[in-house]
């Protein structure tokens, strides 16, 4: 796990070696360990390193032999042991025992096809010297992020934003029409970002590099041909097979591997897996909330006793989640509408100090399986609508969101109102996702008129439209709401805002078992019904985790992870907050000065927030959205310059090596295979369980 | 003492539209313009209650009766009745 930066020069200008070596040092905290910078005429690779697999033989970039393919590349590819053991029968010789060597040998077999054989989470570019051609792959669902900038002359791609921001031509500008889907969709929609001429390649796409042409296209997608005649007790098997091979692949790692627990299903049943596959002991690590509404420490405690883990809680208060929320911003480079990541971002913190690099965690279950609300209640509307003067139907809502005061004190009129399925919705290809969409779109109010002109959203949704794949018509609507889940949220926000960009912040790589492609290729072909059955969602893991939870944790209703939002900024009426950055970011002077927002609108949603009146959903979401797109623009775009990588914070780790430590010349490596300067050894390490 | 009416469209502006630049006519509903979600709802009725010491009963949590700046305002003019007679 890593980062990695590049530039090449299409004009076939040689490439600058001290651009690349500043890209880099934009994203250290991604990889602690070691840094290193290559040029190669007109292409120049930068990487940082957090090493995990072959320590000594794994530097970055990497090249073959003859130099003709070189590397760099951020993430896992976690079956490379048995791709070794194929391209060594294919006549390869390989000198490290690193996944990153796999893929240079898997390209140079397979061409671009070689991502169709790894099964992993990855950014990488290779640099084919012989067709003078970049080749740059994301993985399948997007959990390692890549983004890119080009013109004429030149293109750059790096693992965030801020080191593309390192390069003095490259202007990062806030885009009015990302910033627009961010206040519908809770994100951009890829390749948009939120700045302009800074795309981001979508997960599952490959890139070529030419000199006279940039092409992109998709390798993979979620498919959801339905195979009815699978049973419940098939499908039951088939997952939990597919899940413990998908877990024991994700615990080779030359470091420890530690193991999130969030109190819920599906990290209880990693965490569960990875205690019957391994004698290694394992830590746990968990948030805990002082505010009782959002703590689910109870459960975590349960799972610890049964799996009898070494466990660290990081307890977090209102005032820990707002002090946070700067730093989080400027990592997760695009506007948020909740404070959920803050508290993500203290735990990866709190496991480095503990001395991990790698945890995994049950991320992608509510997508892969149906476990969201979001999938029930489409379900419900779809019921009701077939019924729509049945107010019986209508009270279903409320069996939904237990966890949701404001929603159980309403009449069934209110709630018929509120949830109304119009007789156009129910042929909307969005159903499922129209009442957060809306409910996103009221954060537009907000917006100044220029900025509220620019959407290109509108009701129709047609930028998203315009993404789906020609056979989504074709899925059943449970199938369609999970692929727009799946392709929106989950890399838009889920693994990005809430995933990679927390972690890497501090340089602790996630593993998520629940999204290896084989697991949601057979997710995909399960009946819906198995996956939510009546209304128990994630019904087939729930059976599959039969003896690996206690029952109070498999029966208990879905709870979102959730974090405390304008109390964490203000705090409550009886313990308010002092924040004097969320106060300067949000101060009047501010929001007029940036021009995003209506100044007099927001100073009044300010007020309603320190007054503690700030209670619902769209208030919330409305302060954090607010608040995080001036902290971005403070941060990326006003301050940017003045912030030197190589000081921005602190380097953990140890065997540290500075670019000034490791590289010395413009056209070589350190590190990296003979055809670079250095002799790479064979390494010796072990795998902690393979 | 300020009308009623004015009163509530007041508190409409500053708690649901924030004053923005949105026009708000007395008979828009409150849900047709998306500015009223379950949470709303229940701001409306602490603010009926805390402003004119009303008891709101669950069975008038309806739209006939709080969607909209009239309907607010007969729901008033019907409570104040009933209180009187």
């Amino acid at each position: 796990m890593c980062g990695i930066a590049g530039i090449l020069h299409r004009d076939d200008r040689p490439a600058d070696v001290e651009l690349v070596r500043r890209m880099a040092a934009q994203i250290r905290h991604r990889g602690p360990d070691a840094a290193g910078a290559t040029v190669d005429g007109p292409v120049g690779l930068g990487h940082t390193r957090l090493s995990i697999i072959d320590l000594a033989g794994g530097v970055q970039p990497m090249a073959t032999p003859d130099g003709s393919l070189r590397v760099t590349f951020n993430g896992e590819i976690f079956n490379y042991l048995e791709l070794r053991e194929r391209l060594i029968g294919l006549g390869h010789v390989f000198a490290t025992r690193s996944d990153t060597e796999v893929i240079l040998h898997a390209y140079a077999e397979w061409g671009d096809d070689c991502v169709r054989h790894f099964n992993g989470q990855w950014a990488f570019a290779v640099w084919d010297r012989r067709r003078h051609r970049l080749f740059l792959s994301r993985d399948r669902l997007g959990i390692r992020p890549l983004f890119y900038t080009s013109d004429a002359q030149r293109f750059l791609f790096a693992s965030e934003v801020k080191a593309l921001a390192a390069d003095s031509q490259t202007t990062l500008a806030l885009d009015p029409v990302g910033l627009n889907q961010v206040f519908t969709y809770w994100t951009t929609l890829a390749p948009r970002t939120a700045f302009q001429n800074i795309c981001e390649l979508p997960p599952g796409h490959c890139l070529a590099v030419e000199r006279d042409s940039i092409r992109s296209w998709q390798y993979w997608r979620l498919d959801y041909e339905v195979d009815a005649a699978l049973t419940e007790q098939q499908a039951t098997e088939a997952l939990l097979e597919v899940l413990s091979d998908a877990v024991r692949l994700r615990l080779r790692s030359d470091v420890p591997v530690g193991a999130y627990l969030s109190g819920g299903l599906d990290s209880s049943v990693t965490a569960a897996l990875i205690r019957q596959l391994t004698d290694t002991p394992l830590e746990t690590f968990s948030v805990a909330f002082d505010d009782a509404d959002y703590d689910e420490s109870r459960f975590q405690q349960m799972m610890v006793e049964r799996l009898g883990t070494r466990h660290h809680e990081l307890r977090c208060s209102h005032g820990d989640i707002g002090e946070a929320f700067g730093d989080v911003v400027f990592h997760a480079e695009r506007p948020i509408l909740r404070t959920a990541p803050s508290p993500l971002y203290l735990l990866a913190r709190e496991v480095r100090r503990q001395g991990y690099k790698v945890v995994v965690t049950g991320e992608g279950a509510d997508e892969m399986l149906g476990g969201y609300d979001l999938f029930k209640e489409a379900k419900v509307r779809r019921f009701w609508a077939a019924e729509p003067n049945s107010r019986l139907r209508a009270l279903l809502l409320k069996k939904l969101y237990p966890y949701m005061p404001n929603l159980q004190a309403q009449s069934p009129a209110y709630l018929q109102a509120f949830f109304h399925v119009g007789v156009d919705d129910l042929e909307n290809p969005f159903f499922s996702h129209l009442p957060r969409w809306r409910l996103g779109s009221q954060l537009k109010r907000f917006l100044s008129p220029d900025y509220a002109q620019a959407d290109q959203t509108g009701e129709a949704y047609g930028d998203c439209r315009e993404l789906l794949p020609g056979e989504f018509g074709n899925w059943v609507p449970f199938c369609q709401a999970q692929y727009l889940e799946s392709t929106v949220l989950l890399p838009g926000y889920i693994l990005s805002s809430q995933g990679d960009r927390m972690a890497m912040a501090h340089g602790i790589e996630g593993r998520f078992p629940f999204l290896d492609h084989r697991l949601a290729e057979l997710a995909g072909r399960i009946p819906p019904r198995w996956k939510m059955k009546g209304l128990c969602e994630k019904h087939l893991l729930k059976r599959a985790a039969g003896d690996l939870a206690p029952d109070a944790i498999v029966a208990r209703p879905k709870q979102p992870y959730r974090a405390p939002e304008s109390a964490s900024l203000f705090g409550t009426p009886e313990h308010p907050l002092q924040n004097d950055y969320v106060e300067e970011m949000l101060s009047s002077s501010r929001i007029e000065q940036d021009g995003i927002f209506q100044a007099k609108a927001v100073e009044r949603l300010v007020q309603k927030a320190r007054s503690g009146r700030a209670i619902g959903a769209k208030d919330n979401m409305a302060l954090v959205g607010i608040l995080s797109t001036q902290i971005l623009v403070a941060r990326m775009i006003h301050d940017f310059p003045r912030r030197s990588a190589l000081q921005s914070r602190p380097v953990f780790g140890t065997g540290e090596r500075g670019f000034g430590e490791g590289v010395d010349s413009g056209e070589s490596t350190y590190g990296g295979l003979p055809g670079s300067e250095s002799q790479a050894t064979e390494s010796q390490a072990t795998g902690v369980t393979d | 003492m300020q009308d009623p009416r004015e009163k509530i469209r007041h508190f409409i502006r500053e708690s649901f539209l924030f004053g923005g630049d949105d026009e708000l006519n007395d008979s828009d509903s409150f849900l047709d313009m998306g500015i009223v979600d379950s949470t709303g709802v229940l701001e409306l009725v602490a603010f009926l209650e805390s402003e004119w010491g009303l008891t709101v009963d669950d069975s008038e949590l309806v739209p006939e009766n709080l969607d909209s700046v009239d309907n607010l305002v007969g729901f008033l003019d019907r409570k104040s009745a009933a209180a009187v007679s």
